[in-house]
């Protein structure tokens, strides 16, 4: 008698993933304004943005009226005013981080260029948003508005202006070349500033009716630097320039435009006082630009995963049906049905696109999340402060009680600050500083390899205008998106330091317990794998923070960036792969509440837990490469010297020891150098390396080799989910 | 001053027509009737038939000064709650969410009752000034039966089909209305005065464009409503299935080489004749 074997069906991806999965997956099920902005930006992406870009109107850098056609587009289905209040003529109430986040996925899940023309107007507006005066942000935001039904008036456009011609700013905030001075101030009335601004590479340059301008003083009666509001009817010049020639993102405008204007000084962002006869603006233009650009860099790293996720669906087309037609392959075959997919490299290289896709749109809608949580704070946090009324010493020696207050909290030591706003922003605005540069670096810079891998399955194709998907547009776009906005070294830098923070710190470790956890739950996730290299990384840092390399020069600090950027870099592929999982964790727990999803629930959880799978395993092995080359690269290796000998054996010690312990010789010639008698030794670069205080190091680092078990099992089950999913029959945007 | 209609437009869902549409024997999911392989997996979009209804509707309600647009929809709750975040974008209407299939496999008489009795519950609903509107067929199923019967249970007799245009005439004097005949051609008749059904073609008026500040008006009610949603029963005698498959498309492809154009002329021509 035989026990009955009751088989368990596997489950497969039955269908790409929908939108009630995505709602789940980067927590919007609940916001109905969220989806609503969703469906219309995606009939914006998918009509009439796809149908320039299939016409050809990227081929020019000029903007030209087809594409302007775009602006009346992004008005009339609530595009342009996701960021402004409902009382300025906006729809959705609260913070706008994931909607921003959510309308710049589905523009650029086509092209996005028309992503960052939309959003370029945000940008312009960011300074006015985040330290503009009350009647500043009301008299912009209102004019930004799209004309309501019956009104007749043309929203007005703006474009924010940083970026100089060399050798001026790039992102860095330092060098100014933009000047303002006072041009007249009469006795008892507001002064006027005369402004000289020449941008380089500006996004909306040839229409905008108003810019954010970066200045700084030429004048002993204006204090520092500021940003100013520049309007197109301001007296003097006010130049569009001439357009970049460049080579992505064809869709928006971007040029260099000149300005010499006079305004009145209130047009500073977040006003002025005067002191002592000087004009003391309130905010420095380091200090707005820090404020928006925290927020408009996630959705920067958003646009790039979009393309990743968006070039799925042609790619496994393309693999498909690589065979049909002619006499090579007939109906029914393998060949006919699955074309490439019957190679595995082919798919193997899609689930890795395709990971890599789920991972940074996790870790760009959690980083867009965060803000959403941390705008409300930041103004009560804002208000107590005023409040406090605390100054110089005071200031800084409350802000270091504020941060000891902080661990003590998330050390379970103090409950009763649970309530305290001060604290509570301080901790979630340690995560912020982190995942914003981290999905603005990762998302991007990764992203455009991986979009390269996507164009690459398509071969030929791949890299024609007539690539279904726009996929060669798209990878050659990634660049401007790991680009602008702060090239890939301005976040590692930013990283270098806000990853060392202690109250960062305090909650990756809780990161890592969670891992622990999940893994339990959760064997298959990759949540292991994952936990070991944050442990890893968290020990590397922890070493490099208080080690010197072989000429005893400080590892970890500022000016070596070969530490702290590879180390910066590590940390990205960590996040994005705790992201995924604890998206698919969500959609596990929440899906069953859909009776939409319930048919292909088990096959959607086992294969996007596939792909965390294999995204953890990558990650762990980049964590890996980077920490022992940062752990070990910067000791000098030891040579056949006296001081390298002095850790070998010497041969004709071992054979007196040998005498006393027979066996002792062959021993040690397993475990350690030996230098013969007459001097010779194994020929190598000299004796191999025993750091004393590495041991750890490398028992972690084996463990997380170890970890790896199963991650290929995982790939080979997603990559066969990839030869039996459920595609649409054609892309739903012409190509 | 013509009257305020009240115009109820009915509206089913269907699966996005880019989507592979592959008919499936009962299964777990659907058990007592084909469906489409993975259907509640797939993007589903207004029945198009139906939708153009709709944006007719809001514009003859706009013209009519006081009156109002119902749609009422049969078909699972969830995914009609997802259809809304587009349609409801599309034009101003109140939603009567019935949850029940929307299958092209589901009886049109069992749906038409289920509609009807709906309907007939809507409160507030002056059946004097009814105007249903709905498809005149739909892309599940395209046997342009439900609608009229749903007429016929509600008692309403003047029925047209295939409906292009309705125009208000001047001074509340009825409407005039185009149906598509045999030919290519329209029928224009007179209605002096609801109640009328209307199944619609596809109209003339371009499919709104969305606008999320008409959609957060309209989700104040379409929420409660998919809340609310009773399931239909819609047991009952139906047809039953003997078997369900895609019809066969046959593909005949000869290669030749080096054959004169006249020849190739000549065969195509054959070809024809024999079809
Ligand atoms: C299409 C387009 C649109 C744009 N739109 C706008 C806009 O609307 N408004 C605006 O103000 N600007 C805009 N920009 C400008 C953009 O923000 C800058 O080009 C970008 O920030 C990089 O500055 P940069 O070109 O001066 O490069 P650089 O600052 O010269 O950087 C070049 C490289 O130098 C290295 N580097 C620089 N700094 C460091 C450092 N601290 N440590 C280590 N390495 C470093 C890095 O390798 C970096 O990638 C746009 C640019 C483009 C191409």
């Amino acid at each position: 008698m035989g026990l009955a074997v009751k088989e368990a069906k596997t489950e497969y991806l039955r269908a790409l993933p929908g939108d009630d999965v995505r709602q789940i997956l980067w927590r919007f099920a609940d916001r109905f304004d969220l989806q609503m902005l969703v469906q219309s930006a995606r009939a914006v992406a998918r009509g009439p943005v796809a149908r320039l870009v299939a016409q050809g109107a990227r081929h020019t850098h000029d903007w030209t009226p087809e594409k302007r056609t775009l602006l009346q587009a992004f008005d009339e289905s609530g595009i342009t005013s996701v960021f402004l209040e409902p009382s300025q003529g906006g729809f959705i109430e609260g913070p706008k981080n994931l909607a921003l986040a959510l309308v710049a996925f589905e523009l650029a899940w086509v092209d996005a260029g028309a992503a960052t023309g939309s959003l370029a107007g945000f940008l312009a507006l960011s300074p006015i948003h985040e330290r503009g005066t009350p009647e500043q942000r009301d008299y912009y935001m209102s004019r930004c508005a799209p004309a309501q039904p019956g009104e007749s008036r043309e929203p007005w456009r703006g474009a924010f202006c940083l970026t100089e011609p060399l050798p001026y700013v790039g992102v860095e905030t330092g060098l100014l070349g933009g000047k303002v001075r006072v041009a007249e101030w009469k006795p008892g009335e507001e002064p006027v500033l005369e402004v000289n601004k020449r941008g380089r590479f500006i996004t909306n340059a040839a229409f905008a009716n108003f810019v954010t301008a970066a200045v700084e003083s030429d004048d002993p009666r204006i204090k520092g630097t500021c940003m100013v509001i520049l309007e197109e009817d301001d007296p003097g010049t006010f130049d569009h320039g001439t357009p970049t020639r460049k080579l992505v993102h064809q869709l928006s405008s971007t040029g260099d435009p000149i300005f010499n204007l006079k305004v009145p000084a209130s047009r500073m962002v977040g006003g002025y006082s005067i002191k002592d006869g000087v004009i003391v603006p309130r905010y420095s233009h380091g200090e707005i630009i820090e404020a928006v650009f925290r927020r408009t860099r996630v959705t920067v790293g958003i646009m790039t995963s979009a393309k990743l996720l968006s070039a799925i669906e042609p790619v496994i087309r393309y693999q498909r049906t690589r065979f049909r037609g002619g006499s090579i392959a007939s109906p029914g075959s393998p060949r006919y049905e699955l074309g490439l997919q019957l190679k595995e490299d082919a798919v193997e290289r899609l689930v890795e696109v395709w990971a890599t896709g789920e991972a940074s749109a996790s870790l760009g809608f959690a980083a867009a999340r965060v803000f959403d949580q941390l705008d409300p704070l930041e103004r009560r946090r804002d208000e107590v402060l005023a409040e406090r009324k605390l100054s110089g010493t005071a200031a800084i020696k409350a802000r270091r009680q504020l941060q000891k207050d902080a661990l003590e909290y998330l050390s379970g030591k103090r409950p009763d600050l649970a309530d305290e706003v001060t604290i509570q922003y301080a901790i979630l605005d340690s995560v912020a500083n982190v995942l914003c540069p981290a999905c603005k670096l990762w998302n991007t810079g990764h992203g455009a390899q991986m979009m390269r891998e996507a164009v690459s399955l398509m071969g030929g194709y791949g890299i024609t205008e007539d690539c279904p998907g726009f996929l060669g547009h798209k990878w050659m776009d990634a660049q401007l998106e790991a680009t602008y906005e702060g090239p890939e070294a301005v976040q590692r830098r930013q990283l270098s330091i806000t990853m060392a923070d202690d109250v960062f710190l305090a909650q990756f470790r809780e990161w890592i317990r969670e891992m622990r956890r999940v893994a339990n739950d959760k064997p298959g996730t990759g949540a292991c794998a994952l936990a070991t290299a944050m442990q890893m990384w968290l020990w590397t840092l922890h070493h490099l923070l208080h080690s010197t390399d072989a000429n005893g020069q400080k590892l970890y600090q500022g000016a070596r960036q070969g530490v702290t950027f590879p180390l910066a870099d590590a940390l990205c592929w960590l996040l994005a792969s705790r992201c995924q999982i604890l998206d698919a964790i969500e959609l596990e727990r929440k899906g069953p509440e859909n009776p939409a999803l319930a048919e292909g629930l088990p096959g959607l959880t086992a294969f996007l837990t596939d792909l965390c799978h294999v995204q953890a395993a990558r990650a762990a092995g980049e964590v890996g490469r980077i920490c022992a080359s940062l752990v070990f690269g910067y000791n000098r290796h030891p040579a056949w010297d006296t001081e390298g000998c002095a850790a070998c054996y010497q041969a004709d010690d071992l054979e007196a020891m040998e005498a006393l312990i027979p066996g002792i010789a062959a021993l040690a010639r397993g475990y350690v150098d030996v230098i013969e008698s007459d001097g010779s030794h194994v020929a190598k670069a000299g004796p191999c390396v025993r750091s004393a205080g590495l041991d750890q190091f490398s028992r972690l680092r084996s463990r997380m080799d170890g970890c790896l078990t199963g991650s290929q099992l995982a790939k080979d089950r997603a990559a066969e989910a990839l030869t039996k999913v459920m595609i649409p029959e054609a892309l739903d945007y012409p190509a | 001053m013509p009257t305020p209609l009240h115009i109820v437009v009915c509206g089913g869902i269907v699966p996005d027509p880019l989507q592979t549409l592959e008919p499936a024997a009962p299964n777990a999911a659907f058990p007592a009737q084909p469906s489409l392989k993975n259907e509640m997996m797939l993007p589903a979009v207004l029945d198009p038939w139906a939708a153009h209804a709709l944006f007719e509707a809001a514009h003859l309600s706009a013209q009519v000064p006081g009156s109002k647009v119902w749609l009422v929809s049969l078909g699972p709750k969830a995914k009609l709650q997802q259809v809304m975040m587009t349609i409801a974008q599309k034009a101003p209407f109140e939603l009567v969410a019935i949850d029940g299939p929307a299958s092209g496999f589901t009886d049109a008489f069992a749906a038409a009752a289920a509609l009807a009795a709906t309907i007939e519950q809507i409160p507030g609903l002056d059946r004097g000034r009814l105007l249903l509107f709905g498809g005149w067929e739909s892309a599940s199923r395209g046997a342009g039966s439900t609608l009229q019967m749903v007429g016929e249970r509600l008692g309403i007799t003047e029925q047209f089909q295939g409906v292009d245009r309705i125009a208000a005439r001047a001074e509340g004097a009825g409407f005039e209305i185009m149906e598509r005949i045999e030919g290519g051609r329209h029928q224009v008749s007179l209605l002096s005065s609801p109640p009328a059904v209307l199944g619609w073609a596809t109209g003339y008026l371009p499919e709104p464009r969305n606008n999320p500040q008409v959609g957060m008006a309209n989700m104040r009610t379409i929420m409660p409503a998919l809340q609310r949603a009773k399931a239909a029963a819609m047991n009952g005698a139906g047809p039953s299935f003997a078997s369900v498959r895609l019809p066969a498309v046959e593909r005949q492809t000869r290669i030749v080489k080096d054959m004169p154009p006249e020849e190739i002329a000549r065969e195509i021509v054959a070809w024809m004749g024999e079809e």
